[in-house]
């Protein structure tokens, strides 16, 4: 089974969590990102998630393998869901379980930090208006638009 | 949850006596690869690992050695693939294709893999010529084993005849000259002055996010003279109007990453991928 894996479903932390168990572990941290009512001064009322999945799993495989070499920690797991998604869902889940807490947390952060940044995956924003855009994407457009050579996107 | 998905195994075709071709047709080289090379190329984005069915005697054939293999069992011809296949990992499905399709493409592959039903005993095409089913760019599941089984050691030896009357889930091909298969010379030279007459060679693309919203779709198959996906991207930009500048977007090829100036192969699966926004 992948470590980095998309769910079409909600996702249920539970029997995560319980895969990442193992007696050797005595530290175990996870993040959830959940979908917030607002971003950027405006009113969200829901969300759209879209992957191109062979690439992500891939990817999302590697940042894996990356955070566990780098803290020493054996066992990490992180879902994302795709799909449409209400407020208060969970939109991401990431547990790493290791002997210390120290290494846990801070595998913990690095997967989830890199997946926002690396893996193949787009949010739509439904705003309270009405309309809707996706992240990242339209306001870069109008920055190229208007020549605005200010703020490079972040892209790595 | 859905039920698991079996797995997608891919099998070239490649134990045939070419006869009318008068020599192999796997080694025929095309745009600088040999047909097998190029079959085996299309399949490996969409399975977890790609095999080449040849005959015993083929074992140690250079060009078949470089790849895994599924050797026939006591059977002939295409089926005996197909059935050597399944023999060997009867728990997944089997991705099946010809090394004769000049004409195969990417899209035409994800096309049968996005609309596979995993509860049929095969997805394939119909084809274009006499609406009958195409077994040799077809899902296998591994629900037909044991029925396909039965069928060759009643003496049957026509993967189609089993196709025609099996519960066989039918798709309308999205290129109707796809599936044309070569088996003369005659046939080979004009598979090759079609791509030359055209000057470009088919190169499917899938769109994501506002990429996908602004083109409209969410893939396509074009015939494109573009060396690289930079140029590609010019080209489809004029298309499509898109208002993302390449430089925002990373790009993907056969779901790799690769650079703008990653040379474009005949039926590359192409990705632009806008700014991503995870979590």
């Amino acid at each position: 089974m992948n470590r980095f894996r998309f769910s079409h479903a909600p996702i249920d932390a539970a029997p995560l969590r319980e895969q990442l168990h193992h007696p050797s572990c005595g530290g175990f941290a996870a993040f959830e990102g959940w979908v917030r009512d607002h971003n950027e001064g405006r009113e969200v009322t829901r969300l759209e998630y879209e992957a191109f999945e062979p690439l992500g799993v891939a990817e999302g495989e590697r940042i894996i393998a990356e955070a566990c070499q780098r803290f020493g920690v054996e066992r990490a797991l992180c879902v994302h869901r795709v799909g449409d998604l209400d407020l208060k869902e969970v939109a991401v889940w990431v547990g790493v379980a290791a002997k210390h807490r120290d290494e846990a947390f801070r595998a913990c952060r690095y997967i989830i930090d890199e997946v926002k940044h690396r893996v193949p995956i787009w949010k739509k924003e439904h705003y309270a208006t009405g309309d809707s855009g996706w992240v990242n994407c339209e306001r870069c457009t109008q920055h190229a638009h208007n020549h605005d050579a200010g703020r490079a996107h972040v892209h790595s | 949850m859905n039920a698991p998905l079996p797995p997608l195994r891919g099998l070239v075709l490649a134990g045939g006596h070419s006869r009318r071709m008068g020599r192999d047709k796997a080694a025929l080289e095309h745009q600088g690869r040999t047909q097998l090379e190029r079959a085996m190329e299309l399949l490996r984005p969409l399975c977890i690992s790609v095999h080449v069915s040849v005959r015993a005697d083929q074992r140690q054939d250079p060009l078949r050695a470089r790849f895994p293999q599924v050797v026939d069992r006591g059977f002939e011809g295409p089926a005996a693939g197909i059935h050597a296949a399944q023999q060997q990992d009867p728990d997944c499905a089997w991705l099946v294709v010809a090394c004769d399709l000049p004409l195969l493409d990417a899209g035409t592959l994800r096309h049968l893999v996005s609309r596979r039903d995993p509860a049929r005993m095969a997805t394939a095409y119909r084809s274009s010529h006499d609406e009958l089913p195409e077994p040799l760019c077809a899902i296998w599941e591994p629900a037909s084993g044991a029925a396909f089984e039965s069928h060759l050691t009643r003496g049957k030896h026509c993967p189609r005849k089993f196709l025609i009357n099996a519960d066989v889930l039918l798709l309308d091909q999205p290129r109707p000259e796809a599936l044309d298969n070569m088996n003369t010379p005659e046939d080979l030279a004009a598979a090759q002055a079609r791509h030359a007459a055209s000057g470009g060679r088919p190169i499917h693309v899938q769109y994501f996010a506002l990429l996908r919203e602004q083109a409209g779709r969410r893939e396509e198959t074009v015939e494109s003279t573009a060396r690289t996906p930079a140029e590609l991207f010019r080209e489809l930009t004029a298309r499509h109007r898109f208002t993302l500048p390449a430089d925002m977007l990373k790009v993907a090829i056969n779901s790799e990453f690769r650079d703008w100036s990653h040379p474009l192969k005949e039926g590359d699966a192409v990705v632009f991928i806008p700014p991503v926004a995870g979590g």
